[in-house]
C-alpha cells in the first residue's frame, strides 16, 4: 500500500480493514447495511452457492419432470404456455431488457411468425411446408420485418419509440382483421375468423403429436434460446446493447454503433418472437387476430417486468409466476383455488414486508389470535354475524368458518368491509413502521373477512383484482423484478 | 511535403455555429505525435464545442480536421474513435449500471469482430476475444494502480466515487485503442491531493501509455504541470498559442479571463 497519501484518513484501525471514506469502506458499509434477513436472505445465501450452469441443470430437470405429474390438458395450459411466455419474453428482454427500447409493437413479431407460420403449413393457400424450411424461413422473415420496423425507429427514444411502435402493433391487429374475400376465397389471412387446421409441427418425419412430445420441444427450444442469449449477453454485443441502454452518446463515443444495434436488438428480439409465433400457430393449430391484441403484449411485459428487466431468470421465474397464477385463477378451475391463492398472497405479503424470523412469528400469531379472539367475541354478542359459511371452502371450511367473521342476512357488510380494506391499505402505507408491524394481523384479518363475505360472491371480478393485487404486492416489494438488479437513474 | 513529421490531429480554419451564435470560428489547432496540447479559455469559449467536433458529435460548418492524413470531419463517432480518437466528458457519462470492468470492456467494441452468430454459440473466435478484452480491461483498470484496484471490478460503476469515476472514464476511453485521448477537464472536481495525481498520470498516459493528449483544463497548476504546449480560446477564436509562459502572461489572455486591465484600474 501507499502510504504517503495525505488525503486519506490515518490508519488508526486494525489491519485488513479499509480506512473510513475510500470505496472500499463504502461498499463495506453499504453491504452491511443491505444484508438481507429473513427469508430474503436465505434466498440470496442460496443464490449465492449456486452456480448458474447448476441453476440452468435444476430448472430443466425440473422442468423435464412437469410432464410426469401433469396430464396432458394441465400440461397444455401450464407447461406449454410457460415455455411460450417464456420464449416470449426472452425475445423482449433483448429489446427492452438489454437495449432499453421501449418496443410496445413486439407482439405484431409473434403474430407475423404466426400468420406466416400458419399459411405455409395450412389449407388456406394448399400449402404444406415440411417444418424444417418454413420455421427457419418464418425466423428469418420475422426478424427482417422487425429491422424493417427499426429503421424509422431509430431516432426515436423512450416514450415516442413507444408510441410509434404501438402503432405497428395496432396495425397489424386491423391488418389480419381486414377480409377481402376475393383474396384466396377468405381474404389475404383469413380475416376475422383467421387460419384454422394448421398442420402438426414434425421434422423429417417425426410428428410432434402428443402434449407431452411437444413441451419436450418447446423445453428443448427454451434452453437453446436462453443459453444463447446469455452468452450473447456476456459478449461484445451484450456488453454494447446494455451500453447504449445506459448512455447511447458515451456508447457511440466508445466505438458502439449505437443505431446499427438497435436494429440488431429489434432483429433478435423479433427474430425469437417470429419463432414463438411457429409454434403458438402449430400447437394451437390455428391463429386469430385475437391471439395478438394488447391482453398479450400486457402479459409480456408483465413477464418481463415481474421478472426484472435484463434478466434471464428472470424471465423464467415472471413467465412461471404469471401463467400459473392466471391459469390458476381461470374461471373453469374451482373457487378454492383463488382463495389458496389469496391467502398464499397474504402470507406472502407478511413475511416479506416483516424482514426478520421473530417478528414475523408475532405478527403471524396475533393475526390467528385476533381471529379467534373478535369471532369469539361477536359470536357471544350477535351470533348472527358469525353464522354464515365458507363457500365451497372444502376441508379449510369449518376452520376459515370458525375464524373469519361471516355474517347471515347482513348483505352489505361486505361491501362496507371492502371499503374498510380499501382505506386501512392506504393507512397502512403511510404508518411508522413500529405502528405497521402492529397494524398488520388487523389489516390482515379485515382482507380475510372481505374475502370470505365480498369476493367469494364475485368470482370473475376476484380473480382480476387478485391477479392485480399479486403483481402490486411483488412489484412493491422488488420494484427492480424479482431477479433484476436495482438501477440508478442519476448518481 | 516538408521534413518535419506531419501532426497527428490538425484542425484547419474550423467553424461552428449554433443559430446565429457563432461558436468556433476559424480555428487551427494541431497535436503532434506523443505531444500533450492544454486547451483553456473561460466559460463558453468553445473549448468543448472543439471535442464535440473532433469527436464527430457535431459535424462542423467549415473547415477541414485531418487524423493522420485522413479528413474525418462529419463522420459518426464511433467510425471516428476506431480510427483512433477517445475522450473522457466533463459531465461524466459512464455506463453506471454496468460493473466497473464491463464499462471498460464494452469500449473494446470498435476493435473487436465476433459476430452475434459466433458470441451466441461461444465459438472459438469469440471466446478468444472474450479473453482478450477481459485481459485488455484488466490492464487498463491496473494503470489506475490502487485507486481502482481488483476489488472494486465487479461492482457497478455508480458505487464509485467522484475521482474514481473520472479515471474510470479514461480507463474506458485507453480500451478503445485510441493514439489521441480527448481529457475534458479531469481534475474537475478533485480534491488538491487527487488533483496532484491526476496531473502525474496524465503525464504516464503520455510516457507509458503512448498516448497523444488534448487537454480541457481550468486548473492552472495542472495545465502548467503537463503541458508542452498552450491554446487560449475566448468566444470561439484562437488568441494564444505556446508554451504555459507565454500564454499565461499574454495579454489577450489576461484580458479574456479578468477582463481589460485599464478599466479596472481607472
Amino acid at each position: 500500500m501507499d502510504r504517503d497519501r495525505t488525503d486519506l484518513p490515518p490508519e488508526n484501525v486494525e489491519p485488513g480493514r479499509p480506512r473510513v471514506g475510500v470505496d472500499e469502506w463504502v461498499a463495506q458499509v453499504d453491504q452491511r447495511r443491505d444484508r438481507p434477513t429473513g427469508i430474503a436472505g436465505v434466498a440470496r445465501r442460496i443464490g449465492e452457492v449456486v452456480t448458474p450452469p447448476i441453476r440452468l441443470a435444476i430448472v430443466v430437470v425440473l422442468a423435464a419432470l412437469v410432464p410426469l405429474w401433469l396430464g396432458e390438458g394441465d400440461l397444455f395450459n401450464y407447461g406449454i404456455f410457460v415455455l411460450l411466455y417464456i420464449l416470449l419474453g426472452l425475445g423482449l428482454n433483448v429489446v427492452v431488457g438489454f437495449a432499453g427500447l421501449l418496443d410496445l409493437g413486439y407482439v405484431a413479431f409473434f403474430g407475423f411468425g404466426a400468420y406466416f407460420y400458419a399459411l405455409l403449413s395450412s389449407e388456406h393457400y394448399g400449402i404444406h411446408w415440411p417444418a424444417i424450411v418454413s420455421i427457419p424461413l418464418v425466423v428469418l422473415a420475422t426478424s427482417l420485418l422487425g429491422l424493417v420496423l427499426g429503421i424509422p425507429s431509430r431516432r426515436l427514444l423512450g416514450d415516442y419509440l413507444a408510441i410509434v411502435t404501438l402503432f405497428f402493433g395496432q396495425a397489424f391487429v386491423v391488418f389480419v382483421n381486414a377480409s377481402n374475400p376475393k383474396v384466396a376465397g377468405k381474404g389475404l389471412t383469413g380475416g376475422p375468423n383467421g387460419v384454422a387446421d394448421i398442420d402438426p409441427v414434425s421434422f423429417f418425419g417425426y410428428e410432434f403429436t402428443t402434449r407431452t412430445q411437444q413441451y419436450a420441444l418447446l423445453l428443448a427450444a427454451g434452453v437453446v434460446v436462453l443459453v444463447g442469449l446469455h452468452f450473447l449477453s456476456e459478449s461484445r454485443t451484450g456488453r454494447a446493447l446494455r451500453a447504449l441502454r445506459e448512455d447511447p452518446l458515451a456508447a457511440e463515443a466508445m466505438s458502439i454503433p449505437v443505431n446499427r444495434l438497435k436494429l440488431l436488438a429489434f432483429g433478435i428480439g423479433a427474430g425469437i418472437a417470429g419463432f414463438t409465433g411457429c409454434m403458438f400457430a402449430t400447437l394451437l393449430t390455428a391463429v386469430t387476430p385475437g391471439n395478438f391484441d394488447v391482453p398479450i403484449l400486457i402479459t409480456v411485459y408483465a413477464v418481463v417486468i415481474l421478472g426484472g428487466f435484463g434478466s434471464l431468470s428472470g424471465v423464467i421465474l415472471g413467465a412461471v409466476v404469471i401463467t400459473v397464477s392466471f391459469q390458476f385463477l381461470a374461471p373453469e378451475n374451482p373457487q378454492n383455488n383463488a382463495r389458496v391463492l389469496f391467502y398464499t398472497i397474504i402470507l406472502l405479503a407478511i413475511v416479506l414486508a416483516v424482514r426478520s424470523w421473530w417478528r414475523l412469528l408475532l405478527v403471524l400469531a396475533g393475526t390467528v389470535g385476533l381471529g379467534i379472539a373478535v369471532h369469539a367475541i361477536v359470536a357471544a354478542f350477535a351470533p348472527t354475524w358469525t353464522s354464515g359459511q365458507a363457500v365451497e371452502a372444502g376441508r379449510f371450511g369449518d376452520l376459515i368458518s370458525d375464524w373469519v367473521i361471516i355474517p347471515q342476512g347482513h348483505p352489505d357488510f361486505g361491501n362496507v368491509a371492502y371499503v374498510a380494506l380499501v382505506v386501512a391499505l392506504l393507512v397502512l402505507t403511510q404508518m411508522r413502521p413500529t405502528y405497521r408491524l402492529l397494524a398488520i394481523p388487523a389489516v390482515a384479518y379485515l382482507a380475510a373477512v372481505v374475502w370470505e363475505t365480498s369476493f367469494v360472491e364475485q368470482p370473475a371480478v376476484a380473480r382480476w383484482i387478485l391477479f392485480g393485487a399479486l403483481l402490486v404486492v411483488l412489484m412493491n416489494v422488488r420494484p427492480q423484478g424479482l431477479l433484476g438488479t436495482p438501477r440508478v437513474e442519476i448518481a | 511535403m516538408n521534413g518535419e513529421q506531419a501532426p497527428l490531429l490538425q484542425l484547419r480554419h474550423v467553424a461552428k455555429s449554433f443559430g446565429g451564435l457563432r461558436v468556433v470560428y476559424d480555428l487551427d489547432l494541431e497535436v503532434r505525435d506523443g505531444e500533450i496540447v492544454s486547451l483553456i479559455g473561460p466559460n463558453g469559449a468553445g473549448k468543448t464545442t472543439v471535442f464535440n467536433l473532433v469527436t464527430g458529435i457535431y459535424a462542423p460548418d467549415d473547415g477541414e480536421i485531418v487524423l493522420e492524413g485522413r479528413d474525418i470531419a462529419g463522420l459518426p463517432p464511433h467510425k471516428i474513435t476506431r480510427l483512433g480518437i477517445a475522450r473522457t466528458f466533463q459531465t461524466l457519462r459512464l455506463f453506471l449500471n454496468m460493473s466497473v470492468k464491463e464499462n471498460v470492456m464494452a469500449a473494446a467494441y470498435g476493435h473487436t469482430s465476433s459476430t452475434v452468430l459466433e458470441s451466441m454459440l461461444r465459438l472459438p473466435r469469440a471466446r478468444r476475444e472474450e479473453r482478450e478484452i477481459a485481459q485488455l480491461a484488466e490492464e487498463k483498470l491496473a494503470f489506475f494502480g490502487q485507486r481502482l484496484v481488483g476489488y472494486r471490478w465487479d461492482q457497478p460503476a455508480y458505487s464509485l466515487s467522484y475521482a474514481n469515476r473520472r479515471r474510470l472514464e479514461i480507463a474506458r476511453a485507453m480500451a478503445t485503442k485510441p493514439r489521441l485521448l480527448l481529457l475534458d477537464e479531469p481534475a474537475a472536481g478533485m480534491n488538491p491531493v487527487e488533483t496532484g495525481e491526476m496531473t502525474e498520470l496524465i503525464g504516464r498516459l503520455r510516457d507509458e501509455g503512448g498516448y497523444s493528449i488534448l487537454v480541457i483544463e481550468h486548473d492552472m497548476h495542472v495545465v502548467e504541470g503537463i503541458s508542452d504546449r498552450v491554446v487560449a480560446l475566448d468566444h470561439g477564436v484562437k488568441i494564444a498559442e505556446g508554451s504555459f509562459d507565454a500564454v499565461a502572461t499574454d495579454p489577450r489572455v489576461v484580458e479574456a479571463y479578468l477582463g481589460l486591465r485599464k478599466r479596472a484600474s481607472a
